[in-house]
């Protein structure tokens, strides 16, 4: 058995030690968790060539488990986002991020996903996709290296390891809610801040006190 | 010098206006503003000249069409540079327009490949083109407040008109545009924007507009049906969306639907300084990034009127050439992929691509973003080594062995693969005089069997000494797409080994003495190069300043996916995505 997963804290008989391990409930739920993440496929722009080369052959995240790249967000346990988020494409971002079932992670991958980058200025553009996922895992880079990517992965296996299946959300009591769809108006609108958008929607920016919001 | 060049432009061409002038009296006049070139021509007289100037004068390519906004003068321009196939420069026409009520004759029946960029331009300036089949926005969404290339038009986080802003420059404090921002969001609302009382554009208009009446005669009882594909999906090299009407599985029609990549470039181009925007080109068509940096060179070189040194020239040509081929490595992997064989082709093809990655990690710093070239030169010369072997050595080795091998491995494996040939030949059937009507360019273009390469149609940098033909195919389907690729491949194996056999072995890499800011003569230049997915141009215009005024891409891919409706149309919706695939399209560049 892989000694990953033994504590040795209870000693197992040698003539056993090929067959059997023992180990806590967390840590081998979360070793069978983090050894086959599944990842979306997802690519939307730069950084997603180079999550294609990570996958390929001479980086080859099959290593850690990961090369099950699914189309569909229902067979998926990670998001890649893989580049510029703009707000034509954020409310299809959530959604996919709605349609996947729990235990779900976030991976920022690159400058642009992870606060809008070189391109933060533009009026297509939205300054992270953590203004409406929760991200677990920041890449930074322009676009990361495969190993940089390979990283953070690493990073998200460790974060996995710490969790406990008593503690998780997606075992609690209440059900995950789902994020909010942004919609396309004149501008992109966030149904979360309804009441400020009712409010104020339609002021001039400059009157707005730095940090108000 | 560069006073120079400038002033050497109008007189070559008064030589060849004056039987344009005379032919279409009254119709046009030269373009005299300091710096200008070509014609203006007078809005209602447009469609007459564009007609005459196709069918008389053999001006059959219409490059690109783009807009300016003249504030100061109250006016907008369209400019139209339209080319002759066999061969020669530039025909630069250009239309001017009230701001405040922009209306001009589309050019969509002369020229079906203005299509999608004259719906570009009523996107980002608000012109009305009177006879477009279907103006409606193309990069933003329908029921986005105003047009935002307008120079009036402030995005969100703006600071200020051009770089460096105050608030980095030069004391270097950080600034969030997020706390300026009332919402702490990059999101702005126009006055009296009724946010309870307010419903969202539908696609239900996009939908109608599609035919859904298939032609072919019915002996079996099929239904018509509107299927989206994209912006999520595997065959769609990135988020690009089609809207397909189907009759049973056979497409009726199809639109592209863009801009869900849409990153703002231009706009962000027009407050960057010149050298600023350099990294940025390397964003459009990242699978190609030094083909881009050497498109904006050039035309921003054009303004300048700098030389290239005698070795910055041949770095220039074989990073190049090492793009094309990793580009086409790509492509025909990912051609695959989109036709069932997943992932296994694709590895074996992008294997040689991450050989010519080293090279440009170790040359420009970076895998995929090279941001290499500069005006006047190139930014770093060749290392001493590379993975502990002379740089030479390796990319001589690649040259001569290691590419050609991985070629010919490709080549073996797939060109006479029984169905590769079987869901590839005669499908998606480009006709020579469609592709040059829709403006098509690239592989897509030499495949239909127009013998249309910028690098011998309009030579720049060096490829005037170097030895290559132009390769075309004349079915100007799928396969000939793809066995076009594996043509261009060998031909850039080839300079590539020239490149390295006549490339000086010392000397100067850039002509001019490195500065963060250059101020760029006043005037327009339109660079192009061929970049692997087609005619890649930039079309600059400066006002004397460090910043320029207009900065548009020309992006192949763009422009290559106006006829892919009309190629999809009669196959089936696997047919299409394997036409998509053949088209090559990258969303940096086809959304920017």
């Amino acid at each position: 058995m892989d000694n990953e997963l033994t504590n040795p804290e209870i000693p197992v008989p040698d003539e056993l030690q090929s067959a059997v391990t023992i180990t806590s409930l967390d840590r081998i739920y979360n070793w069978g968790r983090r050894s086959s993440i599944w990842p979306m496929v997802f690519g939307l722009a730069c950084c997603a060539i180079e999550m294609i080369c990570t996958a390929a052959s001479r980086f080859d995240i099959a290593r850690f488990g990961m090369e099950v790249f699914r189309a569909t967000p229902r067979q998926a346990d990670l998001m890649i986002v893989s580049g510029t988020v703009t707000k034509k494409m954020a409310p299809l971002i959530v959604r996919l991020f709605n349609q996947m079932p729990e235990p779900k992670y976030v991976l920022a991958m690159g400058a642009c996903a992870s606060g809008g980058g070189p391109f933060k200025d533009g009026y297509n553009v939205v300054s992270g996709i953590d203004k409406f996922l929760p991200v677990d895992v920041y890449v930074p880079g322009c676009p990361p290296t495969p190993q940089a990517l390979l990283h953070g992965l690493i990073k998200l296996q460790q974060k996995i390891d710490n969790q406990s299946i008593k503690a998780v959300r997606w075992y609690g009591q209440q059900t995950s809610e789902a994020v909010p769809l942004p919609v396309l108006g004149p501008d992109l609108l966030d149904p979360r801040q309804h009441a400020l958008l009712a409010q104020q929607a339609g002021q001039p920016n400059e009157t707005a006190e730095p940090g108000e919001a | 010098m560069a006073a120079q060049e400038i002033g050497a432009a109008p007189s070559e061409q008064t030589a060849v206006a004056d039987p344009i002038v005379s032919r279409f009296e009254g119709a046009l006049r030269p373009d005299e503003r300091k710096g200008y070139e070509g014609y203006i021509v007078a809005a209602e007289g447009l469609p007459e000249v564009a007609t005459g100037l196709r069918d008389e004068l053999g001006y059959d390519y219409l490059s690109s069409v783009t807009g300016v906004d003249y504030l100061d003068g109250g006016q907008l321009e369209v400019v139209y540079h339209a080319y002759q196939t066999s061969g020669g420069p530039a025909l630069n026409l250009k239309v001017q327009v009230d701001r405040e009520n922009p209306v001009l004759p589309s050019l969509v029946s002369v020229y079906p490949g203005a299509d999608f960029q004259e719906r570009e331009i009523f996107d980002m300036y608000g012109v009305r083109f009177e006879g477009h089949p279907n103006l409606r926005r193309i990069l933003m969404w329908d029921g986005f407040a105003g047009h935002p290339l307008r120079k009036d038009w402030r995005e969100a986080y703006y600071e200020e008109e051009n770089k460096p802003f105050d608030s980095r420059w030069p004391t270097g404090d950080v600034r969030r545009s997020e706390a300026a921002n009332r919402f702490g969001k990059n999101v702005i609302y126009p006055a009296g924007f009724d946010f309870e009382n307010w419903t969202p554009e539908s696609d239900e208009s996009l939908y109608a507009s599609l035919n859904k009446v298939g032609s072919n005669g019915k002996t079996l009882q099929t239904d018509s049906l509107v299927v989206n594909m994209g912006p999520q999906h595997p065959s769609t090299h990135g988020v690009f969306r089609m809207v397909v009407a189907l009759d049973g599985e056979t497409i009726t029609d199809l639109q592209p639907v863009m801009g869900y990549l849409h990153r703002s470039h231009e706009k962000i181009g027009e407050r960057n300084t010149f050298l600023q925007n350099m990294p940025y080109t390397d964003r459009l068509d990242y699978l190609s990034s030094m083909g881009n940096n050497l498109g904006y060179a050039l035309a921003v070189e054009k303004l300048m009127g700098v030389q290239v040194p005698e070795r910055a020239e041949y770095l220039r040509v074989l990073m190049a050439e090492l793009t094309r081929v990793s580009n086409h490595m790509w492509a025909i992997g990912f051609l695959l992929n989109d036709m069932g064989a997943f992932q296994t082709p694709a590895l074996y093809a992008i294997r040689a691509r991450e050989l010519i990655l080293d090279v440009f990690e170790a040359t420009a710093g970076s895998r995929m973003m090279c941001n290499y070239m500069r005006f006047g030169g190139v930014a770093r010369d060749l290392p001493e080594t590379l993975r502990d072997e002379n740089t030479l050595d390796f990319i001589s080795d690649l040259a001569h062995n290691r590419l050609p091998a991985a070629i010919d491995e490709l080549d073996r494996f797939l060109t006479g693969n029984e169905i590769v040939r079987a869901r590839c030949i005669g499908v998606g059937v480009l006709p020579a005089e469609k592709a040059i009507a829709y403006s098509a360019a690239g592989p897509l273009l030499r495949a239909s069997g127009v013998p249309y390469d910028l690098r011998r149609a309009e030579p720049y940098s060096i490829y005037d000494r170097l030895d290559f033909k132009v390769c075309t195919r004349s079915n100007g389907d799928v396969y000939d797409r793809y066995v076009i690729r594996i043509d261009e491949m060998r031909e850039s194996v080839k300079i590539c080994q020239q490149a390295l056999r006549d490339m000086p072995a010392k000397g100067e890499i850039f002509s001019r003495k490195p500065q963060y800011n250059v101020r760029v003569p006043e005037g327009e230049s339109y660079g192009r190069v061929e970049n692997p997915k087609g005619e890649l141009g930039y079309y600059v215009v400066s006002t004397g300043k460090t910043n320029p005024y207009r900065y548009h891409v020309r992006a192949p891919s763009f422009i290559n996916l106006t006829v892919l409706g009309e190629m999809c149309k009669g196959h089936k919706v696997a047919d299409a995505v394997v036409i998509l695939g053949s088209i090559d399209i990258v969303l940096g560049e086809v959304d920017r």
